[in-house]
């Protein structure tokens, strides 16, 4: 296959960038997409120009480390990560657009690396539960209805990808969120600290310069994990419990 | 076949034997009480005045990490990637095993201990994997309350499953991404940590070397990814977690910047390396589909409790599938295997589907792949029943492939995606290098030459939450007031200059060949002779080839950019330098321990029926490498192993 890539060139964080063209052959269908820019690099060095920096790690779809803007959607075409996404979705003689997540929390680092330490400072403001190692009872002193577990679970899976900030036209992380303070408000291990995990939380969100949540859903459309829309509603109603019971 | 090649390969010494001085003796399930009681303890008061730097963050560094600091430690952390959380713990897709034995099936501590034993195949130490064992219990009732959300049966309580070389079901899991979901756990406890100032974590900051100074760990070098400038760290004592070693083939199911560089930098400061040649072979992994493939993707060993793996009874059957008859398939494991099945050891297992795909019945592109098939699980359980509890896996197959494992049945392969080998540690999992500790698949300690399944995040857990914390104050409080370095010391001085030279080199050269083409071409080399199976013949080819690509890269690599900038093809090339001399590490052990043991396979050393011949007269012991110069003939030291509880014997699933 061959392609026409417009790709996100930006040397360094606070230097202007630009979308600059290149033209790749001999792309397989069973390449993944990351495996495609690999190509791209390779030939990059030989010609003696500066390859195009990504982030990726595990290629597997949970590490969370890749994600790029294809095309205008985050992950692109497919409900995936990037590293998940393969070429068979693509046709001979494409022109492809790549660039990095946009939004003002995330800058951008280099190319298409950009910096989503603000995610780490989200969780370590309460997106945890306090079990200092050694204190912990018996597994089974405390059984978890299976839904509750499963609700966790299906919460727990978020990779911290970022693509649902990216993909808002707000730039906010309330999907991010919302998916932590669920996981660990439904479960009875988690409730001690039900209140101030989401307060905090909500709170560090806004202080890092996410945009507000307007339930416009690109967020759960965009999200490789399928965090589901309504964990946005169920953390607003976490928070305005929480805030009416901080307020008694 | 008792007429072995005696070890004639003399390109390195015999020194002095190793004895782990710190393993207490008694009863072997009172040893771990003995050593906590005996160690040294710190006073609280007193341990904020102790920092301690860990490289990694995954199961064992970020357990470890937010477990000093909960104690009271100053903890400086570093991780290459861009967040913690995402080390590569968090691709484990199967269990955790500990012995609860909630389903009153016959499990007990001593039951672990002996399938952890046996399933190493005699060559790890006993009183560490009991220790383990012990300890695997607790990291459950830890996990749980961090909020893990590990599987759970209708009455709110733990479900577990099996997975191989064993016959109860005492493996824990969160559907298949029990890495991910105990890995954020300890991510969120270090997190808590960071935020609380307790953990100065530095992301996106690789080790590069580490600082020995009067013959104790006192720091490391480190280069900031993103602004290229290296810098200094020092402390008490160093612990690394930096993971395994597997990318060394390239080919791997492990992370594509998951690297050998903190472990094989500590090694060339004093810290021997032992077994570097028991890596393991996963039975279960995604074939690879052409050259341009970048990874291997690992298929859950939890998909063996309920797929039937079988390849054709013909050669060269080129039929799809489902067009061949029952009667004309060869379930080889339940056939080889009966009373352990599908469910055999992962060293097992890979070799017998090699060998079906050596005699040419193997399916798939090039004949490389075995069937893996759960048609009869579907009509057995029902879809719904299979998708509930592998329906990840299933959609990352049908991802990669474009085929539906629902439909038909998945093909799988073996790929490296596990080393057993690593820093040797003694019992309280320090180094030869005083203040130097490892933990997590970095140290070589408990799996002896085949990891059981479910068994490396055990592991890396019980070292982080357990182990360490409780050790690493005996150390501590032994040496108490050690003297301040700074960077006018001239080991420091030394050691950054070391590296500094280093990249400048890498940038200097300005080949034709880039990075990761070297890396493909030492990983090929090593998978051709010294993967799921190796011969003396093989192996010294891949001796005498090793330091003739070692020259050729330092005289032809290419390394685009500088190294005052974020620079992913410098951060490449520098990884390679160290798999270039690991390499040779691996080979050179591999080929002095001319018996078959575990993932080790010696085509000169098998039973009749092909399976791995042991001589455990001769190889009863670790070996531990001690390096002299790149290139140069190392120090062999041997650690005895002695079996007090549980008797070599040839290992038998049939």
């Amino acid at each position: 296959m061959r392609l026409t890539l417009r790709v996100w060139r930006q040397s360094a964080a606070d230097a202007t960038g630009a979308m600059v063209t290149y033209d790749i052959d001999g792309i397989s269908e069973d390449m993944s997409f990351l495996e495609m820019l690999d190509s791209l690099n390779e030939q990059l060095i030989l010609e003696g120009d500066d390859p195009v920096a990504f982030d990726h790690d595990c290629r597997e779809g949970i590490c969370g480390a890749c994600g790029v803007v294809i095309n205008g959607d985050a992950h692109g075409p497919e409900r995936t990560t990037t590293c998940q996404l393969h070429m068979r979705h693509f046709s001979d003689g494409d022109t492809i657009d790549v660039e990095p997540w946009r939004a003002g929390a995330f800058p951008v680092v280099k190319d298409l690396v950009v910096d989503r330490s603000a995610f780490d400072r989200i969780i370590g403001a309460g997106g945890y539960i306090s079990a200092p190692t050694g204190s912990a009872p018996e597994a089974h002193a405390t059984p978890v209805p299976k839904a509750d577990a499963d609700f966790a679970f299906e919460h727990a899976e978020c990779i911290g990808c970022g693509a649902c900030v990216a993909a808002c036209p707000n730039g906010s992380a309330m999907l991010f969120t919302s998916a932590k303070v669920n996981h660990l408000n439904v479960l009875p291990q988690g409730a001690p600290e039900r209140e101030t995990r989401v307060l905090d939380m909500v709170a560090t969100m806004d202080e890092e310069g996410f945009g507000g949540c307007t339930l416009t859903g690109e967020c759960a459309t965009a999200c490789p994990k399928g965090i589901p829309l309504p964990s946005i509603t169920a953390m607003n109603k976490e928070w305005l419990r929480a805030t009416r019971k901080v307020a008694r | 076949m008792d007429d072995i090649l005696p070890p004639t390969y003399t390109d390195y010494s015999t020194g002095e034997p190793l004895v782990d001085t710190k393993a207490p003796g008694g009863p072997v399930a009172e040893r771990w009480d003995t050593r906590r009681f005996e160690a040294k303890l710190v006073n609280p008061a007193n341990r904020r005045k102790h920092t301690v730097i860990v490289v990694g963050t995954g199961l064992a560094g970020g357990a470890a990490g937010a477990t000093l600091a909960e104690q009271g430690y100053h903890v400086v952390q570093f991780c290459y990637q861009d967040s913690p959380r995402r080390a590569h713990s968090i691709a484990a897709q199967g269990g955790i095993n500990a012995a609860k034995n909630y389903r009153n099936d016959g499990d007990s501590i001593h039951r672990l201990f002996y399938d952890t034993v046996k399933g190493g195949d005699f060559r790890a130490r006993e009183s560490n994997v009991h220790r383990l064992a012990q300890i695997s219990v607790e990291i459950i009732d830890q996990c749980v309350a961090q909020g893990v959300p590990f599987a759970r049966e209708y009455g709110g309580l733990l479900d577990t499953r099996s997975f191989g070389g064993v016959q109860v079901s005492r493996t824990f899991y969160a559907r298949g991404q029990t890495g991910q979901q105990l890995l954020l756990g300890a991510y969120q406890a270090l997190s808590r940590q960071i935020a609380a100032g307790t953990v100065e974590m530095h992301p996106r900051t690789e080790m590069l070397d580490l600082i020995v100074v009067d013959g104790r760990a006192r720091g490391i070098v480190a280069r900031d990814l993103i602004s290229g400038k290296v810098s200094t760290y020092f402390a008490d004592a160093v612990v690394l977690a930096s993971g395994g070693y597997g990318n060394v083939f390239y080919l791997s199911t492990n992370a594509k910047n998951s690297n050998a560089t903190a472990v094989w930098r500590a090694h060339r400061r004093g810290a021997h390396f032992a077994n570097p040649c028991f890596t393991q072979i996963h039975p279960t992994c995604i074939p690879r589909s052409g050259d341009h493939q970048s990874k291997l993707t690992l298929m859950s060993e939890s998909l063996r409790n309920d797929g039937r793996i079988w390849v054709p009874k013909a050669h060269g059957d080129t039929r799809p599938p489902a067009e061949i008859p029952e009667d004309e398939r060869d379930y080889y494991l339940e056939r080889i295997y009966p009373s352990f099945g599908n469910l055999v050891p992962r060293d097992i297992a890979s070799r017998a589907a090699k060998n079906v795909c050596d005699e040419g019945r193997g399916v798939g592109p090039g004949g490389q792949g075995v069937y893996l098939d759960f048609a009869d699980a579907i009509r057995r359980l029902g879809r719904k029943a299979v998708e509930e509890k592998y329906g990840n896996l299933f959609e990352m197959y049908e991802r990669i492939t474009a085929e539906d494992p629902y439909q038909v049945p998945m093909r799988i392969y073996p790929a490296i995606h596990y080393t057993m080998g690593g820093l040797w540690v003694d019992y309280d999992l320090q180094t030869t290098v005083p203040g130097l500790f490892a933990i997590g698949e970095a140290n070589f300690s408990d799996h002896g030459a085949n990891r059981l399944g479910a068994s490396a995040l055990m592991q890396g857990l019980a070292d982080g939450y357990f182990v360490l914390p409780s050790t690493i104050n005996d150390y501590l409080a032994r040496n108490p007031h050690q003297d301040t370095v700074d960077d006018s010391h001239p080991a420091v001085a030394e050691a950054v200059a070391e590296t500094e030279d280093r990249l400048r080199l890498l940038l200097a050269v300005d080949g034709d060949r880039t990075p990761d083409s070297f890396h493909r071409e030492i990983g090929e080399l090593l998978w051709e002779h010294c993967g799921m199976a190796r011969s003396e013949v093989g192996l010294r080819k891949a001796l005498d080839r090793i330091p003739q690509i070692r020259e050729e890269f330092w005289s032809r690599i290419k390394v685009p950019g500088t190294g005052e900038e974020f620079n992913q093809s410098l951060e490449k090339a520098n990884r390679i330098v160290d798999y270039l001399e690991l390499a040779e590490l691996m080979c050179l052990d591999a080929l002095h321990r001319a018996e078959s043991c575990g993932g080790h396979f010696r085509e000169e050393s098998q039973t009749e029926g092909g399976e791995a011949e042991r001589h455990d007269e001769a190889f009863s012991y670790a070996a531990a490498w001690e390096f002299t110069a790149t290139g140069t003939a190392p120090v062999l030291h041997k650690e005895d192993l002695v079996f007090e509880y549980v008797h070599p014997t040839q290992r038998s699933y049939a």
